[in-house]
């Protein structure tokens, strides 16, 4: 009888699910979540560098606040022979009109499904629309970096923006040399130069 | 006897007691002989008062300079009444950089010889759940095809058997979640660290190397001071920087963002979302430890 109520008691034990204590209200945050202004969005490398080797920027404007685009976007990147050339495109099957604006002069725009017309600064919402579940993610903070404090209540965040991470033109996230190889006694470290995994 | 008699045996007697406790503690001294008196007699971290706990603070300080040529700041940071500190990891945006452990390595001054860190990244074959398959030391671009990446850390366990089996109280639960360790109480017996099913704690073999400019000056008693040789550590979730209301160094270092963290008790907090809208499992939980850390999936 006493083993059988052990057994159930161990069982019942095992199985009881993690509990978290009573909720609170946490009121409403002092502070607020700012979204990262990426200098891609309204600038493009170009091919000078600076003292420091980074690539020199060059604002957006500079060249379409002042000169025509010319007679429309071509229909793909392959065939721009001037600022933009060599441009490597892997976004779906989109071609350059479905986001970006046909326009003669003036800041470049981007451009939603509807034909509402956005500034590049904008560019999440352009990016929502395609990919909603991704979107909702990022609302919720399970999706995209962020640095700063969990507690609103106690300071404020910085939130990545889409671009900080996806190339809008290539968005696929890509490969890269993991950093900081364990050295422990429990790992044989794989030799050195060798690439198996 | 007469009175000479006596007092050559009373002399004899408490030369001889000297000596033999002299030499009853002669292991003692050879032992302690790199430890202050004040080190030696410190009283377990829950029975300090503040205005010990402040002593204690200046001599670790001025110990950390000593031995380290770096002036540090060691806080004591006691937990929030109404937080409980979660975490939760999406398993389909990771995508096994260990920059969460390079980020961890250097937020809490982990030796750097050895390349220490409270995180382990294990790269798994997808559809497998076994983390014995698991390795730690892939080299090559990351993602591969074929794999997911698996980061572990301390899961913070409600029912945690690193702190059943201290026989000397060195670790224990606080009441935000966080299992903590009293390092200068700690024996260094290491049963806490053959009693974690998820291997996330880490034994001083040595006393950590760290460049003087390269310590992080900001720390606390509980977390990420410089530990000495001989006793076990573990991730604290980065108490010293999320009991002050910041995110954890590893999920600042994320580059996909496949962490979450935040309060459990609030409703409204990004964790509780993920934990209502996500697939959440935890890692091997027929063992009953009930963790704080979660891994979820997307559709």
């Amino acid at each position: 009888m006493r083993l059988t109520a052990c057994a159930a008691f161990l069982v019942a034990g095992c199985a009881k699910p993690f509990q978290h204590g009573e909720d609170v209200d946490a009121g409403s945050p002092s502070f607020s979540t700012e979204i990262h202004a990426s200098p891609k969005l309204t600038s493009i490398e170009s091919a000078e560098t600076d003292g420091l080797g980074r690539p020199v920027r060059v604002a957006c404007v500079t060249c379409h606040g002042v000169r025509d685009a010319g007679a429309g976007f071509p229909e793909n990147a392959a065939v721009l022979k001037d600022f933009h050339a060599g441009l490597s495109v892997a976004h779906g099957a989109l071609s350059c009109k479905a986001c970006h604006v046909d326009r003669h002069g003036g800041p470049p725009m981007l451009r939603l499904a509807t034909g509402e017309e956005l500034a590049t600064s904008d560019a999440i919402r352009l990016c929502a629309q395609c990919h909603g579940p991704k979107y909702q993610d990022y609302l919720h903070g399970s999706h995209g970096g962020m640095n700063g404090y969990w507690d609103l209540g106690r300071g404020p965040r910085l939130r990545n923006h889409c671009v900080d991470c996806h190339d809008p033109h290539v968005p696929k996230y890509q490969p890269s040399r993991p950093v900081l190889p364990p050295k422990d006694r429990f790992v044989t470290p794989a030799p050195v130069g060798s690439h198996h995994g | 006897m007469d009175k000479a008699k006596r007092r050559t045996l009373k002399v004899l007697g408490s030369t001889l007691g000297a000596a033999a406790f002299a030499y009853a503690i002669e292991p003692l001294r050879a032992w302690a002989s790199d430890m202050s008196l004040g080190e030696l007699l410190q009283k377990h971290y829950r029975e300090l008062t503040p205005d010990e706990m402040r002593a204690v603070l200046a001599r670790l300080e001025a110990d950390a300079e000593a031995k380290y040529g770096r002036e540090v700041t060691i806080e004591d940071i006691r937990p929030t009444p109404g937080v409980e500190l979660g975490y939760a990891l999406n398993l389909s945006v990771c995508i096994g950089c260990r920059k969460c452990a390079e980020a961890c390595h250097v937020e809490n001054n982990h030796d750097r010889t050895t390349n220490n860190s409270y995180i382990r990244v294990l790269e798994m074959e997808q559809g497998s759940f076994d983390l014995e398959k698991g390795t730690t030391t892939y080299d090559h671009a990351v993602p591969s095809p074929g794999k997911y990446y698996l980061p572990v850390q301390c899961q913070q366990c409600d029912n945690a058997p690193c702190v059943k089996v201290c026989p000397v109280q060195a670790t224990w639960k606080e009441s935000d979640g966080i299992v903590v360790v009293d390092y200068n109480w700690c024996i260094g017996c290491r049963y806490c660290e053959a009693a974690c099913p998820y291997h996330a704690r880490r034994f001083n073999w040595s006393k950590p190397e760290i460049p003087a400019e390269e310590i992080n000056p900001n720390q606390s008693y509980l977390s990420n001071r410089v530990r000495p040789q001989g006793v076990v550590e573990k991730c604290t979730f980065c108490l010293h920087r999320t009991r002050k209301g910041l995110l954890p160094a590893c999920l600042e270092a994320c580059p996909t963002g496949a962490r979450v963290f935040g309060n459990l008790l609030d409703p409204n907090s990004e964790i509780r979302w993920v934990l209502a809208h996500k697939r959440v499992y935890v890692l091997k939980e027929e063992l009953g430890t009930r963790p704080r850390f979660f891994y979820y999936f997307d559709n």
